[in-house]
């Protein structure tokens, strides 16, 4: 076994092996602590040469390490925004201080950012003057053979007997030939070194794994670059489509949107769709998982501009691309059909009103908001179960996720919605603050109840509300009594192909960097009366396990080769 | 036919893990007997050469840098030997062969695992840990071929046993339908290769802990060596259990070796689960939970490889980064899957 070692004295001249920071294990050590030189240069100089030092690679490594790890204990605005808020009113006395140490934006926190920019700096600042190196070490000859081979820990040697009749000289530079053809072909760059009845043959392999090892540091400042460039350029917005509602590409029509800094977004590409149908499945009751719902599918059609209609699907895993904008199915739930009508039977609002799910079994929460049309504004609270079921408290909940027994319970509140005043407000929200109760247990009124199909009064004789059964024509049954949302994600993101690419080029870069080994290997033929002594060494740069068997490979063939070269020649 | 129940496949899988999990606490017993045995025996040829030393006239205590440098030499030869030319130690054969039987049924209940799913057998806490420490016995067994390191074996055999027994016991969870996330090709490539990883960092950690007791005590036979040979104050070290392995210096080269290959399958690992986010998610990267963690681990390994050729972090200071690099894929695994909340739940528990 080999392995490079930093102390042992090496009975080679270093000459253009990799370049190294001087505190690599394989690099020249320094003599002693340089003191800085002083002035003001001096400083610069020994501050970048501690900057670039692998010491301070291993410290920047290791803080990066530690200062990714708050991010994952405290909940992250941009990861969930949700936990934010639950966190500041679980703690409000903690929240302030936390949030001033930006550990809500970890991965954007000035200290955060300190860290891997150096570290980058630090790379950058390591990897040109090696890149420039490995560049002239490329293209300069192998060092010259060493004039004690035997000092080298992986050595080995033979002698042959100089054929009677045959020139000793000749017979080791032909031993040489035959050494120099059989490195080359091995992939090996050969050098002769001839002297006075000593041949030999210097060669030196493995350029590519500092090749390997500057591509893969160059790519991670890819991927940065990437990552932040790619960022400026890329948007995602949200919308959510009930059965047979469309989507038209332009920030109208998104229920929320976000640019990043470059993005025009008054040219998004033109292009519209429809939900036709929102498509899942469940695990009937009685098989494991039952009631899990699974194979989620919004079809869609499609329509671009001078293009004919086409047909689309989004599935978990499976987005759609659609003109360089790719969609994902991020949610869905039930959308119940809602007709609220005034006294006088006049419709005032007739919607189908995406509520949300709060369970597995689909429990959905839903308001609905009629500001117009009414003697006040009226909000209704409601929830809807699919299968409901009542508990033994009395109220209900939903037992399973398909439309086996849906019912809708409502209640409402009448007053000023407080939508009037510009402040933004939550479709999916209701704020009751200003609003009087009008059903519901804290006001004694029995909370309204509708199964599809179905019409109930409004209190204080406001009118009706009907709860529409979308059941076409001629069907039976409760299982298409309720239309379906989906929830979509539009994204847009050029810079991810760029990191992929860079990713995959660091990964190369690595497998090269960290296996194919780095060697010199040198063969050396002596006149010594009437033999001559073949003489094989190898020297290890940088980490190589199989160097012995290397040397002891290259003897044996070349031995071989010798021996039937001598023989033919006899 | 009597009309008892029939055994399901995933019951007959249980089964079989807990027959696998008896016989590798019987295979970690007879690693542990090899290892005591062989101690005990380079101890005896110890205690004989100080005899016949001090017969000769020489003072002597505890062990010289020459016994040192012999026995690194000798253990460095032992762990190059090809399978047909190892030390036939009894007790390693016993073991090593019953580690095979142990892998054999551990097998058969993964894949009889998979069938009865119909899926791949790692989507759930148990059967990571079911397909993980598989892919750990099964890399422990495939390295023998290569390198004698049986001293390692009661190490894996009991670290398996361990896991297995605890999976089993606290994340068993029956055959589930597939969540519709899972549903992906990137399930079967991104956490098989996670496994496979864990299973080199879990040899490169046993061997950078063995490193550090072996620097430890190499540090005070040449203190030992450079104070007066009368110095009986130095404690004859009586470690024999180090005395049967390789040097410092080539148990971190050893686990060096095994870490990068850890690493190539853990930046694969990383590269792969955010293509795979990105076809989920709709981002590639976006700090959840457990994307923090598979990237703290990538960066301690990075450091670790940077630490290791890096003079002044060379040695101790490297192997900590190892045993530290293995800590957090293990509390990945079980802390960061169980306790921490983000889009990766997929435990399977409630
Ligand atoms: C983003 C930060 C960095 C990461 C993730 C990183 C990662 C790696 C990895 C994985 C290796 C092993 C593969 C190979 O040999 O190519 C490596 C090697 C190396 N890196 Fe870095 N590196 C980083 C920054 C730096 C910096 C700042 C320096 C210069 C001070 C540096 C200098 C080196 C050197 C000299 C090697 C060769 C080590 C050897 O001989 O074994 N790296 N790095």
């Amino acid at each position: 076994m080999s392995s490079s070692r930093s102390d042992q004295a090496s009975p080679v001249e270093p000459i253009d092996g990799p370049l190294r920071p001087n505190d690599h294990a394989d690099g020249d050590a320094p003599d002693g602590i340089r003191q800085p030189a002083l002035g003001f240069v001096g400083w610069l100089r020994w501050g970048w040469r501690q900057l670039t030092s692998m010491r301070t690679a291993v410290v920047l490594l290791l803080l990066l390490a530690i200062a990714a790890i708050p991010g994952s204990i405290v909940p992250q605005r941009t990861a969930d925004p949700n936990g934010v808020t639950q966190y500041k009113s679980d703690n409000p006395e903690l929240y302030p201080i936390l949030d001033s140490l930006s550990l809500f934006d970890v991965y954007s926190s000035p200290w955060f950012s300190a860290i891997y920019l150096l570290l980058f700096v630090s790379l950058i600042g390591c990897v040109i003057p090696r890149t420039k190196h490995h560049w002239k070490a490329m293209r300069s000859r192998p060092p010259r053979t060493p004039a004690r081979l035997a000092r080298l820990d992986d050595h080995t040697e033979a002698v042959v007997q100089v054929p009677a009749g045959k020139d000793a000289d000749a017979t080791a530079a032909e031993a040489i030939d035959i050494a120099g053809d059989q490195l080359r072909r091995a992939g090996y760059r050969v050098e002769r070194y001839d002297g006075r009845g000593t041949f030999s043959v210097s060669a030196e392999r493995g350029y590519l794994r500092e090749t390997g090892n500057l591509v893969f540091h160059a790519s991670l400042v890819g991927v940065l670059i990437a990552v932040g460039v790619g960022g400026g350029y890329t948007y995602t917005g949200q919308d959510v489509l009930v059965e047979g509602q469309s989507f038209v590409n332009t920030l109208a029509d998104y229920s929320s949107f976000n640019p990043g800094r470059f993005v025009d977004t008054e040219t998004l590409p033109p292009y519209s769709m429809t939900l036709e149908e929102f498509q899942v499945s469940y695990i009937p009751a009685g098989e494991p998982g039952a009631g899990q719902a699974g194979d989620f599918a919004a079809i869609l059609t499609t329509r671009v501009p001078g293009q004919e209609e086409k047909a689309g699907e989004v599935r978990v895993n499976h987005p759609l691309d659609l003109e360089g904008d790719r969609i994902y199915l991020m949610g869905n739930g039930y959308a119940p059909t809602l007709t609220v009508r005034d006294a006088e039977g006049l419709v005032v609002f007739s919607e189908s009103v995406p509520f949300l799910p709060q369970d597995a079994s689909m429990t959905s929460l839903g308001v609905v908001k009629i500001t117009d049309g009414m003697p006040e504004q009226l909000g209704l609270i409601g929830f809807f179960y699919p299968t409901a079921a009542a508990l033994t408290t009395g109220a209900l909940t939903s037992v399973y996720p398909d439309l086996i027994n849906p019912v809708l319970t409502l209640d409402v509140y009448a007053g000023d919605l407080g939508i009037d005043d510009g402040t933004p407000r939550s479709v999916y929200t209701l704020d009751p603050e200003g609003m009087e109760q009008l059903t519901g247990r804290a006001v004694d009124v029995d909370s309204i109840e509708l199964a599809p199909g179905e019409t109930a009064d409004l209190p204080n004789g406001l009118g009706s509300i009907t709860f529409e059964n979308a059941s076409p024509a001629g069907v039976d049954g409760y299982a298409e009594s309720v239309p379906r949302f989906a929830s979509l994600s539009i994204h847009r993101d050029v810079g991810a192909s760029w990191v992929l690419l860079f990713a995959v080029l660091a990964t190369l870069g690595l497998l090269v960097a960290l296996f194919v080994p780095r060697r010199r290997m040198w063969v050396k033929a002596v006149v010594d009366g009437e033999t001559v002594r073949l003489e094989y060494a190898g020297l290890a740069r940088g980490e190589d396990p199989t160097l012995r068997a290397a040397v002891d490979d290259v003897s044996r063939r070349h031995g071989d080769a010798l021996e039937a070269h001598l023989r033919a020649t006899d | 036919m009597p009309a008892t129940e029939a055994l399901s496949l995933d019951d007959v899988s249980v089964l079989l893990v807990w027959t696998a999990i008896v016989i590798y606490a019987l295979a970690f017993i007879a690693y542990a007997v090899d290892l005591a045995r062989r101690s005990d025996q380079a101890i005896k040829a110890q205690d004989e050469r100080v005899r016949e030393l001090v017969a000769a006239g020489g003072a002597r205590n505890g062990e010289s840098l020459s016994d040192l440098r012999a026995q690194e030499a000798a253990s460095a030869a032992e762990l190059d030997a090809r399978p047909g030319e190892r030390a036939r130690y009894l007790w390693a054969r016993i073991a090593t062969t019953l580690t095979w039987l142990a892998f054999l049924f551990h097998v058969a209940a993964d894949v009889l695992r998979g069938v009865a799913a119909e899926r791949v057998p790692w989507a759930n806490m148990y059967e990571f840990a079911l397909t993980g420490t598989m892919l750990i016995v099964a890399v422990y067994l495939g390295v023998l071929f290569r390198y004698d390191l049986r001293f390692l074996g009661a190490f894996v055999t009991g670290l398996v046993v361990v896991l297995l027994g605890g999976a089993t016991l606290a994340y068993y969870v029956e055959v589930q339908p597939l969540m519709d996330p899972l549903k992906s090709v990137w399930l079967v490539i991104h956490v098989f290769v996670a496994s496979l990883s864990t299973a080199f960092f879990a040899l490169a950690f046993a061997l950078s802990v063995l490193q550090l007791f072996q620097a430890r005590r190499e540090t005070r036979a040449r203190a030992a060596a450079t104070v007066a040979v009368d110095a009986a104050v130095a404690r004859p070290a009586r470690s024999g259990f180090l005395r049967i392995l390789p040097g410092a210096d080539a148990l971190e080269s050893l686990a060096y070796r095994f870490a990068i290959i850890g690493f190539i399958f853990w930046t694969f690992t990383l590269i792969a689960g955010s293509i795979w986010a990105n076809d989920a998610w709709g981002r590639y990267w976006g700090f959840d939970t457990k994307e923090v963690w598979t990237f703290v681990i990538w960066v301690l390994y990075a450091g670790y490889i940077h630490a290791r050729a890096t003079r002044g972090w060379r040695g101790t200071r490297s192997a900590w980064l190892s045993i530290i690099g293995f800590a957090t894929v293990i509390f990945n695994f079980t802390i960061v899957n169980q306790f921490f909340k983000g889009l990766h739940a997929y435990s399977g528990l409630e």
